[in-house]
Parts: C-alpha cells; sequence; structure tokens
C-alpha cells in the first residue's frame, strides 16, 4: 500500500519538473534570442515584450473565456445529441448522426468562418430593439460545435462499452429505459467520459487563437498587435511567439498531466 | 581466456550442472543455493509449492533470469560469466512457456520457421522440411497456414514446442506449459513431451502434474523456500519421501 | 469541363440564386483547383513528415540515453500544449526571418516558402502525438513475446523488426487513423500564412463573389470527403494487415 502511493508521488512530480524547465527553457531562449540583438536598454525587445505583457494577458482572459463558454455549452448540447444518436427512433438517430458527423469531420477553422460570416452581426429581438453580437460570441459559438459533436460521440462511445449485462439486469429489475440511463447507464459514463472530455477542453482552448484570424481581439490577436505598434522589428517575433506559447502552456500543461493521470488511473481498474 | 570458462567436457559427464545458485529480486531472496547437475538424455521434473523459486530456476539455465551468486555450466561451458555468448547458449537450450508466447501475426509455420531463418540464417527449403516434419511430428501438419490466434491452447502450445525444437536444441527447458490450458488439451502436450522423452532428448521440466511426473522423470526434484528439499527417482519420492515439508505438500496436491 | 458544368450551375444560379461561381467562372474554377491540388498535396506531405517524426520520436524514447528520452518527452510537451496555430506562426515568422533568402535570379525567395513551413510546423504537431501513439502501440505488445524471441536466440533488432513492430503497427492503426484524420484537418489552419490551400482559395472567392455560403457548402463537402478517404485507406490498411485471431 505505501509502496503504491509512493510510486504515484514520484510518478506526478515528473510532469510538474519537467514543466518547470521547459519554462525556464523558453525563457532561457527567449533571453538568448533577444540580448545579444538588443540595441539599448529600452528598446531591447524583451523590455519591449514587458510593456506588451499587460495587453496580451488580457486578450488571454478572452480565450480563457471562449473556452469556459464554449465548454459548458458544447457539454450541454452535445450530451443532448449524443442521446438523440442512440434514440431508438430512426427519425431522430439518423438526422443527429449526420449532425454530428457534419461537425466532427470539418476544420475548426472552417466551422469558425461559416459562423462568423453567416451568422449576422446584429439580430433584433422583440423587447431589446437590435442587438449587437460581438465576434467573441460568435466565435465561442463556432467552437462550441465541433466540442459538441466530439462529446456526443464520446458519450455514445461510453454508453456503448457498458457492458450488455448492466441493461440486462436493470430490466429484470423492470427498470424502464429512462430509468436504466438515468440511474445505471449514466453514472458509469461518467468517469469513463472525463479524461476524453477533460482532453477536448485543452484541444478547444488550444484552438481558441484560430479567432484572431477573424479580428477577435484575443492573446494572438493582441500580440500581433502589440508587435505592430512596437515597429514590427523582426526581432520581436521570436520573444513575442515564444512568450504567448508559454502563457498557453502553464494553462493547458497541467490539465493534461491530470488528464493522463485520469487516463492512467481509469486504465488500471 | 576461453579456457578459463570451459571445463572439458564429455557426454557422460553432467549437460547442465547448476553449483550454488543464489537469486535475489530485490530483497527477497528467491533461490538460496542450488546445486543441481543433469546428464544427457535424463528427464528431470521439478515440483514444489508456488513461489518455490522452480520457475526462476528453469529460466536461469537459458540466462533469461540473470544470476547474482553460484555457476552455471551447460555442456562444461560457464554460461554465468560475462563474457558468455548468450545467443549461442539458446540455439542449444529449447524453451517452452506457460502462456506459449508463438507470435500471433505469423502462421503456424512461419512461427517454426523464423528462428532458424533469422538467428541461424538456414537455406528456406531446408527449414520449411525441418518445420514441416516437427508439425507433424507435434500432429499439426494440418495447421501450418493458420494463425495462432485460431489454435486451441493445447495447440499453440504443441506449435511451441515445434518451434523451439527446429532449432536443434541439445536440451529442453518447459516452464509449466500445460499450466493455462484447458483439461481435454493437456493430454495431448503431455503426449508430445513425452515423445519427445523417449527419444533421448534431455529435458528439465516444471510442473504441477504430478502424475505425469512420476511416469515419465527419471529424477525429481522438490524445491521449497528457495532450496532443493529432496530429489530421487520418482518411485521414492511419490512412494517413501523422507522430508517432512514433500511429505504434506505432495499429501496436498495427490 | 466548364461546358458541361456552366449551363447548369448558370441556371442555378437564375433560378435560386445560388452561385456556385468555380463550375462556370474560368478564373474561380482555377483558384478551386489550385485549392484542392495545394491542400492534398499539403495533407499528404504533413501526414508522410508526421508518421516520420513519430516513428523516430517512439525509437528515441526506447532509448538508453535519457537525454534523448527527456528531449522526446520536452518535445511532445511543449507541442501538444502550446497552439498549433502560434506554432505554425512562430515557425513562419519567428524562424523564417533568420532563413536565408535565395537568388531566383533577380528577385530573392526566401529558402523555405510558406508551403514548406506549413508541412514542417504541422507534421512537428502531428508527429508529437504520433509519437505516442506508436509508444502505446508498442507497450501494448505482450512482454512475454519478446521473452519467446529471446529464448529463440533473435538479437534485440530482429526481435524489434520481426515481432514487436509488426503487433505494435497493427495495435497503433485504430488511433493512428483518427489522429491522421484530425491532422489532415487542421492542415486549413496553413491559411493564417497565405498557404493557397483550399480554405484560403474559397475564401479568395467569397471575398470577391460575396457567395460565403455556397463556397462554405464546398468547403464541408471537401473536408468531409477528404476524411472519407482517409478513412477508407486506414481502413483498407488495417483489413490488409488483420490477422485471424488477433486483437479485438
Amino acid at each position: 500500500m505505501t509502496n503504491a502511493v509512493s510510486t504515484t508521488r514520484t510518478r506526478s512530480t515528473v510532469p510538474i519538473l519537467l514543466g518547470a524547465a521547459l519554462l525556464l527553457a523558453s525563457l532561457a531562449i527567449a533571453y538568448l534570442a533577444t540580448s545579444h540583438i538588443a540595441k539599448g536598454p529600452d528598446d531591447s525587445p524583451l523590455k519591449v515584450l514587458g510593456r506588451w505583457i499587460p495587453f496580451i494577458l488580457e486578450g488571454f482572459t478572452l480565450n480563457i473565456l471562449m473556452s469556459v463558454l464554449a465548454m459548458i455549452l458544447a457539454t450541454v448540447s452535445g450530451i443532448g445529441l449524443g442521446f438523440l444518436q442512440i434514440s431508438n427512433a430512426v427519425i431522430i438517430r439518423q438526422p443527429a448522426r449526420f449532425v454530428t458527423r457534419v461537425f466532427r469531420n470539418s476544420p475548426w477553422l472552417v466551422i469558425l468562418f461559416a459562423i462568423m460570416l453567416m451568422v449576422p452581426f446584429e439580430i433584433t429581438l422583440p423587447h431589446f430593439g437590435t442587438v449587437m453580437i460581438p465576434g467573441w460570441v460568435k466565435a465561442t459559438i463556432g467552437f462550441t460545435l465541433p466540442v459538441m459533436a466530439n462529446i456526443a460521440e464520446l458519450l455514445r462511445g461510453a454508453v456503448a462499452s457498458i457492458p450488455t449485462g448492466q441493461w440486462e439486469s436493470a430490466e429484470s429489475l423492470a427498470f424502464s429505459r429512462m430509468q436504466t440511463m438515468r440511474h445505471v447507464i449514466l453514472p458509469q459514463c461518467i468517469r469513463r467520459m472525463l479524461p476524453g472530455w477533460m482532453n477536448w477542453f485543452a484541444l478547444l482552448t488550444l484552438m481558441t487563437p484560430i479567432a484572431a484570424i477573424l479580428g477577435v481581439n484575443e492573446a494572438l490577436g493582441n500580440t500581433q498587435a502589440a508587435m505592430e505598434s512596437a515597429g514590427s522589428s523582426p526581432d520581436l517575433l521570436i520573444p513575442f511567439y515564444l512568450f504567448l506559447m508559454s502563457i498557453f502552456f502553464i494553462f493547458i500543461y497541467p490539465v493534461s498531466v491530470w488528464t493522463k493521470r485520469l487516463e492512467r488511473r481509469f486504465a488500471a481498474t | 581466456m576461453t579456457t578459463e570458462y570451459t571445463e572439458a567436457w564429455a557426454p557422460d559427464q553432467p549437460i547442465i550442472d547448476i553449483r550454488g545458485l543464489h537469486k535475489s529480486f530485490g530483497t527477497f531472496e528467491v533461490l538460496k543455493g542450488i546445486d543441481l547437475s543433469v546428464h544427457q538424455g535424463e528427464v528431470i521434473c521439478i515440483i514444489g509449492p508456488s513461489g518455490s523459486g522452480k520457475s526462476t530456476l528453469i529460466r536461469t539455465i537459458n540466462g533469461l533470469t540473470p544470476i547474482n551468486k553460484g555457476q552455471i555450466f551447460i555442456e562444461g561451458q560457464l554460461i554465468t560469466g560475462p563474457k558468455f555468448d548468450r545467443l549461442a547458449l539458446r540455439r542449444r537450450v529449447g524453451m517452452v512457456f506457460q502462456q506459449y508466447n508463438l507470435f500471433p501475426h505469423r502462421t503456424v509455420l512461419d512461427n517454426v520457421m523464423m528462428a532458424p531463418r533469422l538467428v541461424l540464417k538456414e537455406p528456406k527449403a531446408e527449414v520449411r522440411d525441418r518445420a514441416r516434419a516437427l508439425l507433424a511430428k507435434v500432429r499439426l501438419a494440418d495447421k501450418e497456414n493458420h494463425y495462432p490466434g485460431e489454435l486451441s491452447g493445447g495447440q499453440q502450445q504443441r506449435v511451441a514446442i515445434a518451434r523451439s525444437l527446429c532449432m536443434r536444441p541439445d536440451m529442453m527447458l518447459f516452464d509449466e506449459v500445460t499450466a493455462a490450458l484447458d483439461p481435454e488439451t493437456v493430454k495431448e502436450v503431455l503426449t508430445t513431451i513425452k515423445d519427445l522423452a523417449s527419444e533421448g532428448m534431455t529435458c528439465v521440466l516444471v510442473t504441477h502434474e504430478m502424475g505425469f511426473a512420476r511416469e515419465i522423470a527419471d529424477r525429481v526434484v522438490f524445491t521449497d523456500g528457495g532450496r532443493i528439499v529432496e530429489s530421487g527417482p520418482p518411485a521414492q519420492i511419490f512412494g517413501d519421501p523422507q522430508d517432512a515439508r514433500t511429505k504434506q505438500f505432495l499429501s496436498q496436491v495427490l | 469541363m466548364l461546358e458541361f458544368t456552366a449551363p447548369l450551375f448558370l441556371a442555378l444560379q437564375q433560378t435560386t440564386g445560388l452561385n456556385f461561381s468555380p463550375f462556370f467562372d474560368e478564373y474561380d474554377l482555377g483558384r478551386l483547383m489550385t485549392g484542392v491540388q495545394t491542400s492534398l498535396l499539403l495533407i499528404l506531405c504533413v501526414l508522410a513528415v508526421s508518421l516520420v517524426v513519430g516513428l523516430l520520436g517512439a525509437a528515441a524514447q526506447r532509448s538508453r540515453f535519457w537525454v534523448l528520452r527527456f528531449l522526446v518527452a520536452t518535445y511532445i510537451a511543449v507541442f501538444r500544449n502550446t497552439p498549433p496555430v502560434v506554432q505554425l506562426l512562430f515557425f513562419y515568422f519567428g524562424l523564417g526571418a533568420f532563413t536565408p533568402q535565395v537568388d531566383m535570379g533577380g528577385w530573392y525567395e526566401p529558402m523555405i516558402s510558406s508551403f514548406g513551413w506549413a508541412v514542417i510546423a504541422l507534421g512537428i504537431f502531428g508527429g508529437s502525438y504520433n509519437v505516442e501513439i506508436f509508444r502505446a502501440g508498442i507497450e501494448a505488445v505482450p512482454k512475454a513475446t519478446s521473452e519467446a524471441t529471446e529464448a529463440l536466440a533473435f538479437s534485440p533488432m530482429q526481435t524489434f523488426v520481426h515481432v514487436t513492430m509488426p503487433l505494435a503497427l497493427r495495435f497503433s492503426l485504430p488511433a493512428l487513423a483518427s489522429n491522421l484524420i484530425s491532422l489532415a484537418k487542421t492542415t486549413s489552419i496553413a491559411y493564417v500564412i497565405a498557404v493557397p490551400e483550399m480554405t484560403y482559395a474559397l475564401s479568395g472567392v467569397w471575398n470577391d463573389r460575396l457567395n460565403v455560403g455556397e463556397m462554405m457548402t464546398l468547403l464541408f463537402v471537401y473536408y468531409i470527403a477528404v476524411v472519407a478517404i482517409i478513412s477508407v485507406i486506414m481502413g483498407q490498411l488495417e483489413k490488409r494487415l488483420s490477422v485471424p485471431g488477433l486483437g479485438k
């Protein structure tokens, strides 16, 4: 018992050490890449980067906001879509599978384009009059769709992986299909879905910078704007992009490590 | 240099000679000083409770498990020294495992032919003829184009035996080869081993099949707690065991 | 081709207003064809690079040298936990700014084109997933199998080539298929460095013609077809390599 605990502990420190090492390495690279071409104390690329960090981080909060909102929407709609996919009625099941398929097989960027360009930038509501839809809200919807389809698929897979014996024993206890779902199947599915679900959150967050292509002022957009304002010097490219990668890394790496640990734990039991 | 590791060997001397063998896994000492010699053509059955180190013992004989202390000579050559050519050893010592360990992506015939082709670089036609003859011998000639996954456990185990024999070893090691099999297929594997033994092949078996050990063995070795407790002809070990532990073990399994 | 499609799609535009300009306008058709060709070539190159990187990485992970293993672990951690689009920009702008220019007889061009950088960046990105997939495949090969090869006097190399690799490849195929599909879709982000692949080409069309919906439909159909083709190829491969009684 004590043995098992100590092995998991050593295993968990490795990724953390690795993360710290990576962070230091990237900062060191940024420093080395910039120090020898620094012109003066004030306009050295690192100094410039320092001035723009708050602006870039402000953009990054939008990335987080979009990914969290999209994840919530995608989870709710994805579970709904997943249930439609395993419905007994063909008329419900087939369209649900079609929708899932379209959004799973299309690139994020294409879906994002579709939403950004085809959803009007303002809508008229009965009581509020004309309301502008900000770009980031549309982008959030664009990010929701592919994740929704994949969560639906995750649910379908998880339900299918529950042994038929579970259905049969619930049926023999006179559970209805809904009751079986709610009390027997779903609780077992959540466990199985969790690592996959977290994986999709990480993927989603890493995809949010493509919103910059469509003019959303998130971290990537702000980074590019900052470099432009600072004179578009090529010396800035490496430190600015490295910094941008580092903040995503710091946010996402713990999620990946945790996901992996869950996967391992579920695989073991 | 090699003379240092080689003792003059003639066929009347032990083909396997184990002296003062110790083996530990971490702090757990599995083998606590084993001395055992086997002569050519002898059939040795190692019996004993699980955890007594008998599987570890048999795996040290072809170098699968490195040892901590002691010496093992195969045909007069020290195989536990640092300079020994492991590959040369394994060509002479065949081994069959509990879990058959066939290569699932290759047909039965390919499984048997692979080692002589790859390791001994023998010509294909020659190896194929030999492999077919061996498959006929284990009564699986009609299965040569099947894949291991299509065969029963007993059939797979017989393929594994043919695979080992195709390397033309001087001796065979069997590590609980029937332990994973269905009762109805155990017999066909045991018959194969019996045929082999009657042809004069030197065999060392770790087994739980007491009836079989009694029938086939020239000598039965009882191990417990990492030591050889008692050894002798089957009639003596099964009929008149001397040590209390042997008596107790046999009363449980017989 | 135009003489067959043009009347049909012009009629479609007149009756419904749907403007599928590449099927009746020669210039737009040219853009579409360039887009398809570039995109397919890009996908092919990216997948190939990612497979090579994946195999090399998986081999390096089994190395005796911890430095090599650490480097591979770092590579995987970095590329799987940072946005692919930023990686692409970093390669193209960050590293591209420092690669030498080539004299093309009068004018200068960067040694590595935007297409080249997309292949490198996306290939390395996708490779970081393939390393893990191949590693998992290798780990799925039972330890006992290599015990048997040892007893049969196979060398470590022979064991790897004739037993471990063939089995690991079969175990990896399903995960590999889904990663290659997802990587093929990700090639669309080469848009940001103006590689004239499908998404970029059609965005040019809709900017000129304002037929976003129609071009979007084409894009969806195109990517669904690409995904279908890769699935069929991988499915065929899986069938080809399938062995009775193995897996399932």
